[in-house]
Formats: structure tokens, C-alpha cells, sequence
């Protein structure tokens, strides 16, 4: 269990006074937190409680009384409205326990209709909390009872589903304890929320992206940055490069909608100035529970001067993988185990994928401790991999994804234990052309060769009013680390590396595959699968308990972090049959990735893009299994 | 002002009110979709190649009270104040602007235009349009719709039907062409591009070419090439929003129509120095 020991309540005591400096607000002190056995109590409480709304309550707890509300909120000088849960913005963590009954109540004080989904939960779905699938939604002024059992544990969060109030604060951790204890806990064990933070209002947002798709970019390719082209590719390659995204009416340097321009980037609602601190003393093990909750930003994590290990992905837990680095996309979740070799503070550094900005923490033995802030990386620039068209030594259409099931057998398992990042897109390259050339996918000692599924391919998306770009050649990336992080000297985790710790219970090879390609037209900023936005797409059909395969095709040239509701996400990896489940999987730009599904709930979810305005604006699917 | 995000219902009845035509696309686009079911344009559904009892995928579920989990049918509103520029050159000084604003949807939106110059009083060069603007391709719409020259010339109005959009290489191109109620034939011919020096302070070419197909001297518009309006215009963008710029700007009359300038004592063209706001809400 996730006892706090005295010292650490003390200690998150005194940071959450930091943190209030930090957010520049007084406002978003919790009011109450009703039904959770007093671990989490206003800031009046006292000091040997853990004060923070972020901090881990001291037990779980199985009935929740849960307010939404609005209020102002300050980072910096600029004030815009957060949507809060019983005050707090980002919402305070929550923690329960598998096994246990949950009665949540969940009043809505807005003057809007509201709804809390419950992210990576699998649970009845009138109980997933998707207005219109789940519900009809918590209306203004009204209220709404989940119930429903807990059948795992891990790190999870949840957040609203409705009219983007998840970009305004409304999403907090959920951190669910075994059914059996952790015979070995870790010393410390800290949530940390990153999230993106804007005062200008979401629906303005997207609206100024709908008139120019642009709006936040100032990273652009200029005049200017052309002479720094220049010098570092020569002239003539640095002219073609843009001639050849100028011709397909195109950015490399297209990388975040959204950027720093407005963002401020947060852990646990606090800024880089206001520095989140996770206290440790001697020999401490620290579990950092790192939840992507932001909007539109993909994070790239590090403490410079520790390596730490990745022991559970997405709420479930994997071999550990040590790394330096590692990428989360939005709504995704990594546990990180980290062992301070010396008594200093070490700086958490979280950079934004396209690097205009970051969030910052600190690992200190004491507070008012800091570190030195790296500078920040280069920002990527998208390259033809990104548009799909990266597979000259392949073919990649012929890259069947039964081969990226087995293709741990092609050595991509022994590269997991290399510490040198560079040559792994070679190598992927490499693993991809054995496949093409086999023809049939290798068969592993013990599977039987199974009949294959039938395939539900539409095909290229045709290119229209709601699709800019095919990728011809999609390639397998799960062990790219992804832009921007290649051959940056660190080792940074790969999907490919993600290694469940025990086989998944359903051994059934999939019956079905259904082909999804992530399409989109950023001039026009329209987003869709298979070259349709939601409102003109059917739903996708599941039969109950049906086993499928759902192969992502990613035809722009951005990354989609696609998120399935109420079923596990079993990522063909290269591991065998220790897929790692996941709820949000990441598709990079141009590439192709499969994952296993078993529909064995029935009823109306959602799938879709994790980056809040793809997802509204039709990267939205709904899935009826029945 | 910051973009609106409206009420899907009340931009239908405003369009469906401006002409049966235009309700007519409407209708038949998806933005009408019966308020309990998911849109579902026939005959589009998916290709399933699959088993076929399963993906019977060409009737949707029918959505919890009618709520849409997402609102990829919004309506938006935008206006662009292209130039709105002080072109100086002592008593031959002009005003110009040259505008556009849409609402609508991600296929169907309705557009207004609005240019024209005023020197010593006296307005020029007016011409003011009401299209519809239909998406057709990844980067082009088709608009049409009536433009009406107002301005202290003699009115004149014309069918309107056209192209706009980003041809190859991002350069922003319309062409439109024109039949008036006298039967006469025009056409318009407007490109830009952006040339980004850095990341605010952007340069921009940009041209504007008229023809026509028979002379209309009292409007000082000459048969075949007749006039244009080119600018090279240099803009800082404080925000995206708003920004100023500098420019050298050249309008002039061509050919036949600048016989006719000259018969009348007009200058034939002019190139000046201008300063200008470019904007959008």
C-alpha cells in the first residue's frame, strides 16, 4: 500500500504553499473533499496531513461526492476561467482501490451541461461517463451517480468529456491501489499531472485554427532561418527541402498546433517557476505516476544526471525499462521508478514536442531546493518518414502487421538492452523488409499458424476536401523514439520496448482487422479516419467478445494518440504474447502500428484523438459492440 | 473580437432564408442532419470488404438524447481586413480596403467582399460581393453568387462564379468571372503569396487583375486587360490579428481603359508609397 510516511506528509505541506506562490491564486484551495476519509482537507488542516490536492490521499476511498465549478484562474499575469472539481483545477487525485464498489457523485454547478469520463477504466458503459454515448450528460445544476466495480489497479486518470472543459482544468489522477498489496512499495510515491494551460478560451482556440491553421506556430521556416539552413545542409539541399513542402502546400515545421505562444506547461497545476517539488531522503526509491493531461501536448520527460525505470505504462505494468528519456502523448500514463544517487536536488525537465516551451520540477532532499534547467532541445522538423513516404528500401504496403506481432523474432529484442540510440531507424527499416520478402509472416515455435483475419481495408483515403496527404509508404515506428528524439545521445523509451509482465487472457487470434488510416487537412483543420470527419461516419461494428486486430495508418504528418474507450488496447509490439495493454496508443506520422481488441462489453464507445481539437473538430469514431 | 462559435440552427435559418438554392446544398450536405441520429450521407458508407453481416455500417446508432460527443459541425465566423492603407502621393492620395468575412461550416460557407478606393472624394473601383462558397478539394472552393459594383460610377451588377484557394507552392489564388445584366463578360484574377522574412515580419507580392469583355466607359473599364492593382506589401504582425505594414502599392489602367483615363485628365497609374493594418477577428 501507498502509505505516507509522517516526513513526507510534512513536507508536501510546505510545498503546496510553494505551489499556491506558484499559481499566483488562492482561489483553487479545495473547498471539501466529502467521502474521502479526511486524507484530502483545506488548507487550514493540519500539518501532518498531506495538504496537496495532488498529493496521494493516505487510503483509498469507495464513495465520492465530486463538484464541478468554474473559477478564475492566474498563471502569470494573465487570468482565464478553469472548471474545477471540488475547486481545484487541475481536479485533486483521487485514489481507490481494486475490488471495491465505487459510488461516485458527481454534481454539475455550471450553467453547461458537463460529464466525467474515467480514462482507461473498463467499466459498463453507461458508466463511462461519454455524453451522448455514455449518457445524455450531467446537466447544468444537476448531478449524476457512477457505480460501478473496480477490476484493476494502476495509474489512471479522468476527466471531462464535454465541450473541451478537459483544456480548462477539468482532469485529475486516479491512482488505483492491488487488491493484493505491493509486497515492496516505493519510499515515495508522487503524481505528477502535466498539463498544458491557456487563458484564451478553447472554443477561440480552435476557431482562430479554423481561419489559419498556423495561428500558434512562430517556428516557422524564414528568410532568416534559411541562412542557418544553409550553413548547416548548404544552400541547394536547404532551397529543395522547402521547394519540396512549398510544392506539397505543406510545413515541416508544422509540430504542435498549439504551442508555447499561450501554453503554459504545468505539473500539478504548477509553473516552471512555481517548481512542483518531490521530496526524498537517502536511498529513497521514488514512483513517479506521470499523466499526460494536457490538451494538445505531447511532453518529452527527463532528469538530467538520473537514468530511471519505466515500470508500468498506461495503469499496467511492464518489465521495467531503464531509460534517460521517455515521450507522453496525451491522456497516456507511464509509472517511473527513480533512484536519487546523491543528495541534491535533480531537475525534472519536460519539454514540449515542438520546444517552445516546458514544465519544470524538482527531486530534492528539502524544499526551496533547485537545479540547473537545461537549455531546451532543438525543435524537430518533419522529415518524408512523417509524410509516409520514408520506405524506399520496402515495401511497405506488403508489411503485414502479423509480421509486426512476431517480430521480436527478427531481432528488434536484443536491441532493447542498447544503450546508444542511433541506428534504430535502420534497424526498423531492416525489420520491415524481412517481413516484404518472406511474403508470409514468420511463425513462432509454439502458434500454430492461424487462418488470417478477414481484412476490413478501405484503402488509401482518397485525397479531398477532409484529406491532405496519403502515405505511401507507412512504416513500422514503434521503435522510433519519435521527432525530435532521435540520435540525441539519450536512451529514450520505444513502444517497441513496453514488455507486459504476464500474457493477456484471451489467446484467440483475431478474426477481424479493421484498417483505420488517421487522416486530416490541417489548411482547413479538419481531422478523420478514413478520410472522414465523425458526423459523416458510421460507427464502427463490434460483435460481442469478438477478438480484432485494429491496424492505425497514420496518413498526416502528425502525431494522433488514438484512445479506445473500455477495451484494452494490446499493442503488437515485437514482444510475443506479452503485448503491453494500453488505452492511448501513440501513432507516429507516416507510420502503421496494429493492437489487439477484445469486445467484451457490450454497449456505445468512443475512439478517438486524444488531442482535444482533432478529436472535436472529427477524429472521433464511435463503437457499438453488441 | 475574438470568432464566434454559433448556434448550428440559427445559421441554418439565416442561410436557408437567403435563397431556396442555397438551402437546397445545404440540405444536402451533412451540417442537416435530423437532430436524434448521427449524419449519414447515403451511399457513402464504409467499403467494408469484411464480413458483411457484421458491418452493416450504413445506419448509425441512435445518440443518448440526441448529444453529439463532438462538435465537428460548428459554424464559424471570420473577417479579414486584407488592406485598409493610406496610398500617398500629395493631393493624389487614396484610401483603400479590401475585405472578406464567411460564416459557415467545413463545406458550405457564405461569403461577403468588399474593396474599393477613394480619391478626393470620390470612390473608385467599388465592388462588393455576396457568394456562396462550396469546398470542392483539399485546397479549393468554388463560390458563386452576385457582385455589385457601388461606388460613385454607375452601379452595375453581375452573376458571379469562381475559384479560390492555395495553388501549388502556397500561393493564394482566386479567379472569378462575371456576367452583368447587360450581358457583358469580366473577370478577376487575384494571387498572393507570403514570403516570411521571420516569423512576423512577412512580405507580400500580391496582384489583382480585371477584364472585361466589351468596354463600359462611364465605369472607365476598357475591353480585355483593364486594370491593376499590385502591391508589395511589407507587414509586421504584432499578433496575428493586427499588423501593420508599409508597402509600395502601383493601380493603374491598361490598354483601352487607359485611353479613356487619359481622355478624361485621370492619371493612368500611380505608384505610391502606402501604409496600411492588416486584421481579422
Amino acid at each position: 500500500m501507498l502509505h505516507l510516511p509522517a516526513r513526507r506528509a510534512a513536507s508536501t505541506r510546505r510545498r503546496f504553499v510553494t505551489g499556491l506562490a506558484g499559481l499566483g491564486a488562492s482561489a483553487l484551495l479545495p473547498d471539501a473533499f466529502h467521502g474521502n476519509a479526511g486524507a484530502l482537507i483545506p488548507a487550514a488542516g493540519a500539518e501532518t496531513r498531506a495538504a496537496s490536492p495532488y498529493a496521494i490521499p493516505e487510503r483509498s476511498a469507495a464513495h465520492y461526492d465530486l463538484t464541478i465549478d468554474t473559477r478564475p484562474w492566474t498563471v502569470g499575469s494573465r487570468t482565464g476561467q478553469a472548471f474545477t472539481v471540488n475547486g481545484c483545477a487541475p481536479a485533486p487525485t483521487l485514489r481507490w482501490r481494486e475490488g471495491d464498489d465505487m459510488v461516485i457523485t458527481v454534481h454539475n454547478r455550471l450553467h453547461e451541461p458537463s460529464s466525467i469520463h474515467w480514462h482507461g477504466l473498463r467499466l459498463p458503459a453507461n458508466m463511462d461517463g461519454v455524453p451522448g454515448l455514455s449518457y445524455a450528460g450531467i446537466p447544468a445544476r444537476g448531478s449524476f451517480t457512477y457505480r460501478f466495480p473496480v477490476r484493476q489497479s494502476g495509474t489512471y486518470w479522468y476527466h471531462s468529456h464535454s465541450a473541451m472543459q478537459e483544456a480548462q482544468g477539468l482532469a485529475g489522477a486516479l491512482v488505483i491501489d492491488p487488491a493484493r498489496p505491493d509486497p515492496d512499495p516505493c519510499e515515495r510515491d508522487y503524481v505528477m499531472v502535466l498539463s498544458d494551460w491557456s487563458d484564451v478560451d478553447p472554443h477561440d482556440i480552435v476557431s482562430n485554427l479554423k481561419q489559419q491553421d498556423d495561428y500558434y506556430n512562430f517556428r516557422q521556416r524564414s528568410v532568416v532561418s534559411l541562412f542557418h539552413e544553409a550553413r548547416s545542409h548548404g544552400l541547394h539541399d536547404a532551397l529543395a527541402s522547402r521547394l519540396r513542402w512549398s510544392r506539397m502546400r505543406m510545413s515541416a515545421t508544422d509540430i504542435s498546433d498549439v504551442s508555447g505562444v499561450i501554453y503554459s506547461y504545468l505539473i500539478n497545476g504548477q509553473t516552471p517557476d512555481g517548481n512542483w517539488t518531490g521530496l526524498f531522503d537517502r536511498g529513497d526509491r521514488i514512483r513517479l505516476r506521470v499523466i499526460n493531461a494536457s490538451a494538445m501536448t505531447l511532453f518529452d520527460f527527463r532528469i538530467p544526471g538520473l537514468r530511471f525505470s519505466i515500470v508500468s505504462a498506461d495503469g499496467n505494468e511492464v518489465e521495467p525499462v531503464p531509460v534517460d528519456e521517455f515521450r507522453i502523448a496525451p491522456a497516456e500514463t507511464y509509472d517511473l521508478i527513480v533512484s536519487p544517487t546523491e543528495l541534491r536536488a535533480y531537475t525534472i525537465f519536460i519539454q514540449s514536442e515542438d520546444r517552445t516551451g516546458h514544465a519544470r520540477g524538482t527531486l530534492a532532499p528539502r524544499p526551496g531546493m533547485t537545479a540547473p534547467v537545461p537549455p531546451m532541445d532543438p525543435r524537430p522538423v518533419r522529415s518524408m518518414i512523417d509524410m509516409g513516404m520514408g520506405m524506399n528500401m520496402g515495401r511497405g504496403d506488403k508489411a503485414a502487421p502479423q509480421h509486426a506481432a512476431h517480430r521480436g523474432h527478427t531481432g528488434m529484442a536484443n536491441m532493447a538492452g542498447m544503450a546508444d540510440m542511433a541506428g534504430m531507424a535502420d534497424m526498423a527499416g531492416m525489420a520491415g523488409m524481412h517481413g516484404a520478402d518472406d511474403g508470409a509472416p514468420p511463425v513462432e515455435g509454439r502458434v500454430k499458424p492461424v487462418p488470417a483475419p478477414v481484412v476490413v481495408d478501405p484503402g488509401p483515403p482518397p485525397r479531398n476536401v477532409e484529406n491532405q496527404n496519403i502515405a505511401r509508404h507507412p512504416i513500422d515506428r514503434l521503435d522510433d523514439p519519435g521527432d525530435g528524439l532521435e540520435h540525441n545521445g539519450r536512451r529514450v523509451l520505444t513502444y517497441a520496448m513496453l514488455r507486459a509482465l504476464k500474457p493477456g487472457p484471451d489467446r484467440r487470434p483475431p478474426s477481424r482487422e479493421i484498417v483505420l488510416h488517421l487522416t486530416g487537412n490541417m489548411m482547413r483543420y479538419i481531422w478523420g479516419f478514413n478520410g472522414k470527419k465523425f458526423s459523416e461516419a458510421p460507427a464502427v461494428r463490434l460483435r460481442l467478445n469478438e477478438r480484432v486486430r485494429i491496424t492505425l495508418i497514420n496518413d498526416t504528418m502528425m502525431e494522433h494518440p488514438i484512445h479506445l474507450h473500455g477495451f484494452w488496447s494490446e499493442l503488437e509490439n515485437g514482444q510475443g504474447d506479452l503485448r503491453p495493454n494500453k488505452h492511448t496508443v501513440l501513432s507516429q506520422p507516416g507510420s502503421r502500428l496494429s493492437y489487439l481488441v477484445t469486445a467484451d462489453t457490450p454497449g456505445m464507445w468512443a475512439m478517438h484523438c486524444h488531442l482535444i481539437y482533432h478529436m472535436h473538430l472529427g477524429m472521433f469514431r464511435t463503437v457499438v459492440v453488441s | 473580437m475574438s470568432a464566434r462559435f454559433l448556434s448550428r440552427a440559427a445559421l441554418l435559418r439565416a442561410l436557408l432564408a437567403l435563397s431556396p438554392a442555397l438551402g437546397e446544398m445545404v440540405a444536402l450536405s451533412p451540417v442537416s442532419a435530423a437532430p436524434r441520429t448521427v449524419a449519414l450521407p447515403s451511399g457513402t458508407a464504409s467499403p467494408a470488404t469484411g464480413n458483411p453481416a457484421s458491418m452493416k455500417n450504413d445506419d448509425g446508432p441512435t445518440y443518448i438524447d440526441g448529444v453529439k460527443p463532438v462538435m465537428d459541425q460548428g459554424i464559424w465566423v471570420h473577417g479579414l481586413l486584407n488592406q485598409f492603407e493610406g496610398r500617398l502621393d500629395g493631393a493624389n492620395s487614396s484610401f483603400r480596403w479590401d475585405g472578406e468575412a464567411w460564416a459557415g461550416g467545413d463545406y458550405n460557407r457564405l461569403w461577403l467582399r468588399s474593396e474599393g478606393t477613394i480619391t478626393k472624394g470620390r470612390m473608385d473601383d467599388g465592388d462588393q460581393e455576396l457568394l456562396y462558397s462550396r469546398s470542392i478539394s483539399t485546397y479549393f472552393d468554388v463560390q458563386s453568387g452576385i457582385r455589385v459594383d457601388l461606388d460613385s460610377g454607375p452601379t452595375r451588377t453581375w452573376a458571379a462564379f469562381g475559384l479560390q484557394g492555395l495553388a501549388l507552392y502556397q500561393f493564394e489564388f482566386q479567379a472569378t468571372g462575371y456576367v452583368s445584366d447587360r450581358g457583358r463578360f469580366a473577370s478577376r484574377f487575384e494571387g498572393s503569396y507570403d514570403i516570411l522574412i521571420t516569423n512576423r515580419l512577412i512580405l507580400q507580392p500580391q496582384v489583382e487583375l480585371n477584364l472585361y469583355s466589351k468596354a463600359d466607359k462611364p465605369r472607365g473599364s476598357g475591353a480585355g486587360l483593364s486594370d491593376i492593382d499590385t502591391g508589395l506589401r511589407l507587414r509586421y504582425e504584432i499578433w496575428r490579428k493586427f499588423a501593420p505594414y508599409i508597402a509600395v502599392t502601383y493601380d493603374g489602367y491598361l490598354e483601352q481603359a487607359r485611353h479613356f483615363a487619359r481622355e478624361r485628365g485621370d492619371t493612368a497609374g500611380a505608384l505610391r508609397l502606402t501604409f496600411g493594418i492588416r486584421s481579422w477577428f
